[in-house]
This record gives structure tokens, sequence and C-alpha cells, in this order.
């Protein structure tokens, strides 16, 4: 019961919040409450016994996102100018879409229903073979490294073109001197340095954050976690770092060349696993053949995976960070 | 497991393995040369497996050795192996044309990132088009999307800027609907591997959930695939990319999402949905009719001729939707067919605006006078293609049109009227061809013009001629395409071969 | 109680409305990238709906405990891998966003239009 009032709470708390992002002007706020719209889904997702996609949610959603977001601000503008017209339109497709779901879903069944069908027929496959097969206490990482293995290749590459993206966008073309604000974005970046709490507290934590992050990944088999939320998790401390720091010292601190080796070979070492497991005589991405009992080369072979994953989701949020921060120093 | 049996695992892992390579060796030369390989390579292991699929089997790979629907399986039949073979053979033609012109428009510090973009474009759609999963197909539907708004954005104009941010915003609503209809399909069935769904949806009782989802799969799929009136995002981002970029796209990566289209409903609805036929000829039907209108009538005003050709497209592709919606064998295999031709005849009048381009600097239909005397070749090729379009017999153009006016004709009155619409928008597509051949051939430059009296370079013409080519080839010799496509028509609608 | 047991997926249509709407009127681009990501992140909020199960905890099994409930490990999974997604074409918009404002020196979108027609 207390689940369900704080469920009620939450969601009624995220509806209130998209309200407040549609109706403020000013975007910073915007930008802040999106953040919060994150952190507040992210409760919910704990709520709900979504453990890892709940720390996921909170490192990217509340905290790259959120930053991603300022720097973009810093380099465009503050304020949303739009002409309050023609809104007709957006709002009539907007409340027909709502429409038809709000009446298909009231055909689907209740939250926690345990009859459902989706609790019926591939779901308790994964939960009662897991300890067999694959022998990883976390469900969630065995499905998401080994039964749709194939799946996580592919999010890797989706994280590795937006990095290429990004790069290719901003990474080196230089921008007209007529048209930027020079300095805005480390103007916006650097303040922090002269404020002396933030400074001490941040430069405290950036270690803590980085170290929570291994733990992550290596504790992913065991409890929530795993590759993504220990990239983003490594990710945000060395951000946070050139936060406090300044791009420049941040860029000291990991090399925009190291970043982008790390991109490269995260998302290398996961496709080599698949032509290794080929080579080895299975199909592809298949660990069993990596070891001689089946069992240690799943073990194996996720250990590489979700290393490779670490490595490319760390360097892309890196790689992207810094491609924003330096565009507006030049 | 023999090199034979990992083919199908391959022809995705070439590339995926390739995209980090040519992104980190930055030597000059480098990334595009590893690009093709990779492509060419894919595009070979592509035709072994459409010779397999040509028999009427049905290739599934478990990745991860795990079986379905608990793994992910691929499920490459007669459909699937004829995408594969079409999205690899344009990327590795529309590769090797680009050679010059996309070291002109790229340049050199772009080019590692442009060409691991092209190579993931190129993982992503035959990924696509290879799985039997609905969920992986929207990874790597995300996948290649992501890589074409990069490919988009490498073009030269400030206005690529703008388009590639409408077809981001276009492209993720449209994904974002595909992910909620499989969201609502596994609340009904709780699988997601596309096989099992089918036997699985036509034992939900209660079908609202299921309709809805129908409504948003085919919805998200229709933006995706620019189906009038969803298209807006298309004609700028065709026409402000590079050029060697929207052949590629031209050719292919509409396609996909109509493949998707076509799989989903009727491997997945048309069985288990009663009266499934009749909502999908309401649906595609007025859509198809109107993108045929529209899509001519906007292509005839049009003053840029790389618009112009993406105005045609999108009444190529109310072809293809009418051919879906008939739900009959002949329909379906006209369509398919015309998947595929549409994307040679297209692939290569694109190739020959390329050449055009990189001579006369613009593609201004207007400034194109006197191209007949001064590029004889590619005005050739473009006029060939054009034909094409039309659906002139000997073109492969008319191929397709023959199948789609055969399923036409059994629909009674309904069907005959379909088939003046057909030839009401063949005439239209006549009026858009003649105003370029018009231009080009009958037209004196202006005293003012730069002359232009050196034809496009040997590197992009024999391409291009390949292409028109292979064109000519699946007209006259049908057995591989319309082969392909009718097997795969016959195993959709569940007919015995 | 059988409504507010669907209170998450009235919430779930809610929030896509928002997102849609934002999207859709807005011409300011951030502020339309803003709404595409809440318009995204509604979706996360359909799926992790439907991995709960009364009684239960997050699917990570314990040794010695018998008889456990867990949720429904594969929405976890798909939207795990929808989050990454979501954050890379975000990232994505964004720097076309900035390259945007460098080219046309505005991020909205009617203005942007106007300068293209003068052209």
């Amino acid at each position: 019961m207390m689940t369900i009032v704080f469920s009620l709470f939450l969601l009624t708390m995220l509806v209130i919040v998209a309200v407040a992002i549609l109706r403020t002007e000013n975007l910073f706020t915007a930008v802040m409450l999106s953040g919060i719209f994150s952190l507040i889904m992210a409760a919910n997702f704990f709520v709900l016994d979504a453990a890892d996609v709940a720390l996921t949610e909170a490192v990217i959603g509340a905290g790259i996102s959120t930053v991603l977001f300022l720097g973009a601000l810093a380099l465009t503008a503050e304020y949303d100018r739009s002409p309050p017209v023609g809104t007709w339109v957006p709002l009539l497709t907007s409340s027909a879409l709502g429409g038809v779901i709000i009446f298909a879903t009231f055909q689907a069944p209740r939250l926690g229903d345990p009859s459902a069908i989706v609790h019926q027929h591939v779901a308790p496959w994964y939960l009662e073979k897991t300890p067999e097969l694959i022998d990883v206490p976390n469900v969630v990482t065995a499905v998401l490294a080994s039964f749709r293995g194939y799946d996580t290749l592919g999010e890797v590459f989706v994280v590795f073109t937006a990095c290429i993206g990004v790069m290719a966008l901003l990474g080196r073309v230089r921008p007209r001197r007529d048209s930027i604000k020079e300095g805005e974005f480390k103007k916006a970046t650097d303040n922090l340095r002269h404020h002396l709490i933030p400074r001490v507290v941040g430069k405290m934590l950036v270690p803590f954050i980085v170290l929570f992050g291994l733990y992550v990944q290596f504790h992913g088999d065991f409890g929530p976690g795993g590759g993504f939320q220990a990239g983003a998790l490594v990710a945000a401390g060395v951000i946070l770092y050139s936060l406090v720091e300044g791009g420049v010292r941040g860029r000291e601190l990991v090399p925009e060349w190291f970043s982008s080796v790390l991109v490269a070979l995260g998302a290398f070492t996961y496709t080599s696993v698949g032509v290794a497991s080929m080579l080895m005589g299975g199909r592809f991405l298949d660990y069993s053949v990596l070891a001689h009992d089946p069992v240690h080369g799943q073990h194996l072979g996720i250990l590489v995976i979700e290393a490779g994953v670490g490595m490319t989701v760390a360097g892309v949020m890196i790689t992207i960070f810094h491609a924003f921060s330096r565009r507006g120093i030049r | 497991m023999t090199l034979y049996d990992q083919l199908p695992a391959l022809v995705v892992a070439v590339l995926l393995f390739t995209a980090p390579i040519a992104y980190m060796l930055r030597m000059h030369g480098f990334p595009w040369a590893a690009a093709t390989a990779a492509v060419v390579t894919s595009f070979i292991v592509a035709c072994s497996l459409a010779a397999t699929a040509i028999g009427g089997e049905t290739i599934i790979y478990e990745m991860g050795g795990w079986p379905a629907p608990y793994g992910i399986v691929l499920h490459i039949d007669a459909l699937s192996a004829l995408m594969a073979m079409l999205i690899t053979g344009a990327s590795s033609a529309a590769l090797i044309f680009g050679a010059k012109s996309l070291a002109d428009e790229v340049g050199e510090e772009t080019a590692p990132a442009f060409f691991a973009a092209w190579l993931l474009c190129t993982a992503g759609l035959v990924g696509m088009v290879i799985t039997g999963d609905a969920f992986n197909i929207f990874v790597f539907m995300e996948i290649s999307s992501l890589s074409t708004y990069v490919l988009i954005s490498a073009g030269p104009d400030r206005r690529a800027l703008i388009s590639t941010y409408r077809y981001i915003v276009m492209g993720t609503v449209g994904a974002t609907f595909y992910l909620i209809g499989v969201g609502f399909l596994y609340m009904v069935t709780g699988t997601l591997n596309t096989a099992d769904l089918g036997a699985r949806v036509g034992q939900v009782e209660d079908i609202r959930l299921v309709l809805v989802a129908a409504g948003f799969v085919s919805v998200g799929l229709a933006v995706k695939a620019a189906v009038f009136p969803l298209h807006s995002w298309m004609p700028n981002a065709y026409t402000f990319a590079p050029n060697a970029v929207t052949v590629f796209i031209a050719a292919a990566s509409t396609k996909v999402s109509l493949y998707v289209l076509i799989r989903v409903d009727y491997a997945i609805f048309q069985n288990s949905i009663a009266n499934h036929e009749v909502q999908l000829t309401l649906f595609l039907v007025p859509l198809g009719v109107m993108a045929l209108f529209a899509g001519s009538l906007l292509a005839i005003y049009e003053k840029n001729l790389k618009r112009l050709l993406a105005y045609s497209s999108v009444s190529q592709i109310g072809y293809i939707a009418l051919g879906i919606a008939m739900t009959s064998v002949a329909g379906l295999t006209g369509a398919i067919v015309h998947m595929f031709n549409h994307g040679l005849i297209k692939g290569g009048m694109f190739m020959a605006v390329a050449c055009l381009a990189l001579r006369y600097r613009t593609v201004n239909v207007a400034n194109l006078a006197g191209a007949g005397k001064a590029m004889p070749w590619t005005m050739a090729a473009f006029v060939m293609g054009g034909l094409g379009l039309i659906g002139v017999p000997l073109t492969p153009g008319f191929i397709s049109k023959w199948y789609l006016v055969l399923a036409a004709l059994e629909k009674g009155w309904l069907g005959a009227l379909l088939v003046a619409v057909i030839l009401i928008s063949s005439l239209l597509a006549v009026i858009y061809v003649w105003k370029v051949i018009e231009v080009a051939y009958f037209r004196e430059p202006r005293a003012n013009a730069v002359p232009v009296t050196e034809e496009a370079p040997m590197v992009m013409l024999i391409p291009t001629w390949i292409v028109v080519l292979t064109g000519i080839w699946f007209a006259l010799d049908t057995s591989v395409s319309v082969g392909l496509a009718s097997i795969a028509a016959k195993t959709l609608l569940g007919v015995a071969l | 109680m059988a409504v507010l047991g669907l209170y998450n997926y009235f919430v779930f249509a809610v929030l896509l409305m928002i997102g849609l709407y934002c999207l859709l009127a807005r011409t300011n681009i951030i502020k339309s990238i803003i709404g595409l990501s809440m318009f995204q992140s509604a979706v996360f909020l359909l799926y992790i709906s439907m991995d709960k199960v009364d009684g239960g905890t997050a699917p990570i099994i314990q040794e010695g405990v018998e008889n456990q409930i867990f949720a429904n490990p594969l929405p976890q999974v798909l939207i795990l891998t929808a989050i990454v997604v979501g954050i890379s074409t975000t990232a994505l918009a964004l720097a076309v966003a900035v390259r945007i404002r460098e080219a046309y020196g505005t991020i909205e979108e009617d203005k942007i239009q106007e300068m293209d027609r003068k052209q």
C-alpha cells in the first residue's frame, strides 16, 4: 500500500514538472526542471523494482543529459522566443494521441498483476534458467549481456554513432568568428572555480564517483550495475572534475585522443568477442565456446563485453562533453 | 560450424567490425578504402544468402546460441535477402561512385567519422532486414537513423543542418511510435520474436490493444518511410545531403522502413486480426493515391533537380504503398519488386545528377541548358532512369507497374479506378521527366553562363552506367528480382510455393 | 482500485502528450529537443510499468532465499537500451542545434525559415 501511495505521488509530480517545463520561457529553468524530471523518473523506476534502470536514468538522464543541455545552452540562447501562434494543430495531434492510448490501456493488466501475460511466456524462462546456464545472480545482466547480447552490441554502436556524429559536427570545423559569443561556455563552466565550497566539495566527490563507477562495473553480475552505468558514472566523475576545475584541466586529466581511443576500442572489443566465438566454432556472441566449461565461458564473455560497454560509454560521454565545452573557447 | 553456416551473422558483423577501425586509423584514404572493402564483402555475402533464399528456404541463425523466443534470431527469407542485396549493393555502388566527389565534399579531417557513419548506416539497414526480433529492429533502426543524420549534416550548404534537425525530429518520433507499438504487443503476448508474435497475437482475446499497437507501428514506420503526408522531412534531406549520400539513402533507406511495414503487417497482424486487409486498404490506399498525385505535382513545379527527384520518390513510394495495400500475391510481388527496381532507378538517376552537379556547380533545372550536348553520357543515363520512372517497357519500372496493374485488375471496380490512377500518375511522370529533358537537350545555354564542355570523369561515369545497365538487366531477366519477390509474397500470405 | 492500477499508463499517455506538444508547438529548437527527450522518456514508463509484480523485488537472485518473487527482467533490459538510445539522439540533436546557431545566428525555427526563403 505504501508503494502505491508513494508511486502515485511520484507520478503526479512527474506530470507537474512536465507542465512546468512546457510553460517556462527561460531555457535554463527548463533544463534544470528536466533534470528533476529524470530524477523523479529514476525514483519511480526504483519503486517499480527496476534498480538497474533507475541507476542508469539517474546518471544519464539527470546527470549527463543536463550537463549537455547546459553546454548547448551556453552556445545557443537563453530564452525561448517562440511566438504563441498556431497551437491548434499540435494540441489536436497530441490530444488525439493521448486519447488513443488511454482508450487502449483500459484493457491493460493492472500494475503488478502476477497473472499478466508479460510474466508468463519468456520472462519466467530467464528467471529459471539463468542460475543454470549463466550462473550470475543479476538476471538483468544475464539477459542484457548474453541472452540479448546482440541488442546490447547494437546499442554500443548507437552511442558510438552519436559520438562520431558529435565529433563530425563540433569537433573539427572552426566556427565563424562573428556568430559565436567568444568564451561564453568557458565563462559558464569556469564560474565554479571562483566558488570555494562547490569547488572543494566537487573535487572531493570525484574520486568517490569514479571508485563507485569501477565498483558498479565489476559488481554488475551480483547487484544492480554493469557497463552502461559504470561507464556513465566514470564519465560523470570526469565531467564534474572538468566543471569545477575548468575544461582545460579536464582535458589534461583525460586527453581527447585517449577518450576517442576508448570509444573505438570498446566497440571493437565487443565485436571481437563475437568474432572470437565464431572462430572457436560457436555462433556469433556465443560465449559458451570461449572456455572449456560453458558457464565459465559465459562468465568470461560477459566480463569482457561489459568492459567493452563500459569503455565505450565512458569514452563517448567524455568525448561529447569535451566537444561541447571546447567549442566556445576558440 | 562451417563458414557457410556463419554467413547470416557475417553480413552485419563485417560492417560493425570495420567501423571502429575506419574511425581510428586516420591515414590518407584509408577510411574510404576500408569502408568500401567491408561493404563489398557484405554485398557478396548478401548475394550468397539470396542464392540460398531463392530456393524458398528460410535461414534461422541463433545469435549467441540461444533459441527463439528467448534469444535473438536472424530470420532470412527471400524478402530479407532481396533487401540485403539492394542495401549493400546500393552502398557499394555509391561508395565507389563517390570516391572523388566525397573527398571534395567531406574533407580530409571529417573523413574517418564520415566513413565510419557510412558503414554503420549500412549495418543498421541490413541489421533491420535480417533480424527476426521486433525490438532488435528498433535498435538497428536507431543505428541507421543516427548515422544517416551524420551523413546528411555533412552537406556543404548550411540548410543541410536545418534539414538534419527536422529529420532528427521526425525520425525520432517515428521510431518512438514504433517502440510504443512494440511495447503494447509485448504487453499482450509476452514475446518479442516476430514469428512467435505472429503466432501469439492471434490468441489474444481482447483485440483493442493489438489494434492500437498496429496503428502505432504502422504510423511510425510510415513516417520513416516518407509515406505522404508524412514525407515532409525527406525532400530537403535528399537535397542538401552530399551527392553520393543522396544516391545511397534514396536507393535504400526509405525502402527498409517499407520492408518493416510489410513484415510487421503481414507476418504479425494479417493472420491474427479479423478484417486486417480492410484496415490495411483503408490506411494505405488513400495515402498511396494522394502520394501519387501530390508527389508528381510537386515534382512538376519544382526547380531544383535533386528535390524534383525526391518528390518523385514520394510518388513512387505511393506505388509501393498501393501494392502493399492490395493483400494479394500479385500486389505484394509488385510492391517488393518496385522497392528493388525503384532503388536501382533512383540510385542511377541521383548518380547522373551528381555528375551534372560536379560540372555545372548547380542543380537548378533552368541552368542545365545544353547539358545534352555537353555531357551526352550523363544525360543519357538520366533519361534511361526517367523512362524507368514512367514505366516504359524494357525498363525495370515497367516490370513492377505490370504486376501492380495485374493486382489491381483482380479487385473489381476499385481496381479499375486504381489502374486509371496508376496510368494518370505515369503521365504526370512524363511531364516532370520531360521538363528536364527539354531544358537539357533543346534549350541553348544562356549567353552569360560559364560554358561546360567536359563530360563527367570516368570514375563517376562508369559506376553510373553499371547501375543503369543493371537496371536494364533486371528488366530483361526477372528471374532474380521477381523470383525472390514472388517467393516472398507467397510466404508472407501463406500461399504454397 | 482498478483505475489506480492503470494510473501508470495514464501518466505515460499524459507525458507523451506534453512531450509531443512541446515538440510541435515550440519553434525554439532547444525547447523542442527537451520535448523530444520527454517524449522518449515517457515510453520508458510504459515498459517499466509492465515489469512490476506484486510482492516482488528486483530480479537479483540471492542464495539461500527460497520462493522469491522477481520483477520481469526483460522490459528492464529493453529500457536500458532505450535510455542510451535516447541520450545519443539528444546529444546529436544538440550538436546540430549548436551548428545551426553558428550558421544562422538564431535557434528559432520560424526565423530560420524566413532566412532560407530569402536565399
